[in-house]
């Protein structure tokens, strides 16, 4: 069992729309400035696939996705 | 370890016969050596040319390889710095301050907002072809005409300034006019556009460049902007629309599957994407030296990134040469990566979707008038790669 929440850096982005067009369950634009709005910063797992593939394909590496065991003391 | 690298010359100028959607053999040869080979720019300065897929998506999300104008290091004399506006050529904080303005006028919500308009802009040019056809070019009835006026409605081109607009885009952007020709050219748009500015300056209209307007961003600046937009806007566009219906004709079963399914539509537009790659080539300039695949890139040194082989990349997508448009295209670099990623690819995506869509549901029979090896094909020179023109028929309705 993993948790995993996004952390997004709007000084980073560049209003691409990727994770929007990708993740739109997970991402928005703010409609003034086109700079991403994180929806949900703990994605559920269903949407956690297309969480990741948002943060891959950001082109500024505005997102990130931090995934950890949650139950365990892997650390 | 003493492994020698593989050197490419020159910039191939010529495809295979035969072969119009491929990138040049000696790119493709230049691949199978490795991801990153000497290369030595036309001017004769040293330079690397990276046709690998990971090493080009590293470097454009490298900030230390620049995008100035200024510091491309290819010919023997010292280049200008980009003109006030042009942002692609530009790096932060610079760069930023132009394309900030403008990024929450291309959002996915907002280009979606367009699909009704584009597919009546597209439901037109359709039906004019149809008046006049078969056969047609579907270029100038197709292509040319849905992202022109797409784009001129987006920044607030008049209507009646569109074509003699977009025969200057032309010249300048086809690759095979004459100094004198494209200055010209250049020069027309630029008065151009710097009325256009201040016409929207004195009575603002319900566009983008009279929203712009409303910024701190001088004329100058603005008519760059302009420029950019509008080149950018329509030659890509058009390009992708009239190659990947070239392409979509030489592959009747990926043609049919995409007529058969709605549905297809989408991925069909990131294959296409990936498998054209229409912007062919970028170039950055490292700021100090960096280590890339194994190679020393000295500061002040230009690299040339081959976007059509990155996205052929055997390592990155499997037979990268098969255009098959139920795969995973996504990750494909057709609209760049880093900082400068394609203000315009919403817009783009839009676009394509209805169009080809449009198309291909409009025209059950449509095929090439000529033979395949007779459709003009712009030069490797060129910015942006594309058919001059595509001659089209199909057999006419009888209801």
């Amino acid at each position: 069992m993993t948790t995993a929440f996004l952390r997004v850096d709007r000084e980073l982005c560049i209003g691409a729309g990727m994770c929007a067009l990708t993740a739109p369950e997970v991402f928005d634009q703010d409609p003034e400035d086109g700079r991403v709005l994180l929806l949900h910063a703990e994605p559920p797992t269903a949407r956690r696939t297309a969480a990741r593939m948002a943060a891959g394909a950001c082109p500024s590496g505005a997102i990130t996705l931090h995934e950890t065991e949650s139950d365990s003391s892997s650390s | 370890m003493g492994e020698s690298v593989h050197t490419v010359t020159t910039m191939p100028t010529a495809r295979r016969p035969g072969c119009p959607f491929d990138p040049p053999a000696e790119l493709l040869d230049a691949r199978r050596h490795g991801p990153i080979s000497r290369y030595t720019h036309p001017g004769g300065k040293p330079g690397w040319l990276i046709t690998g897929y990971d090493l080009v998506r590293s470097i454009l999300a490298d900030p230390r390889f620049s995008s100035r104008k200024e510091l491309m290091n290819v010919v023997d004399f010292e280049l200008p710095p980009a003109p006030p506006g042009e942002f692609l050529l530009m790096d932060d904080p610079q760069h930023r301050r132009y394309r900030k303005p403008l990024m929450g006028r291309f959002t996915v919500r907002r280009m979606r907002l367009l699909t009704e308009r584009i597919e009546q802009i597209t439901a037109d040019c359709l039906d004019a072809m149809a008046e006049t056809g078969p056969p047609a070019d579907l270029v100038t009835a197709f292509a040319k005409p849905i992202p022109t006026i797409v784009i001129c409605e987006i920044l607030g081109v008049p209507y009646e300034d569109r074509g003699s607009f977009q025969e200057q885009i032309d010249t300048f952007m086809g690759g095979e006019t004459s100094d004198e020709e494209l200055i010209a050219a250049y020069t027309a748009t630029q008065e151009y556009l710097a009325e256009l500015v201040a016409a929207k300056r004195a009575k603002p209209t319900d566009d983008v460049l009279s929203e712009l307007t409303d910024t701190d961003l001088t004329d100058e600046e603005l008519k760059g902007i302009s420029l950019i937009l509008l080149a950018a806007g329509f030659d890509t566009t058009a390009n992708m629309l009239s190659l990947g219906t070239f392409a979509l004709l030489r592959h009747p079963e990926q043609l049919a599957a995409l007529r058969a399914d709605p549905a297809l539509t989408d991925g069909a537009v990131e294959e296409l994407l990936r498998y054209l790659s229409v912007a062919k080539t970028f170039m950055r300039t490292a700021l100090e030296d960096v280590e890339v695949g194994g190679q020393t890139i000295e500061a002040g040194t230009t690299v040339v990134l081959s976007y059509n082989t990155a996205n052929r990349d055997p390592e990155r997508f499997s037979d990268p040469h098969v255009l098959d448009l139920r795969r995973q295209s996504d990750g494909h670099l057709a609209f760049s990566h880093g900082i400068h990623q394609c203000l315009g690819q919403q817009l783009a995506r839009v676009e394509m979707r209805v169009a080809f869509r449009a198309l291909v549901d409009r025209f059950p029979t449509l095929r090439l008038a000529v033979p395949a090896e007779e459709v003009g094909l712009r030069p490797e020179t060129a910015d942006i790669y594309g058919v001059k023109s595509l001659p089209v028929t199909w057999d006419e309705e009888r209801s």
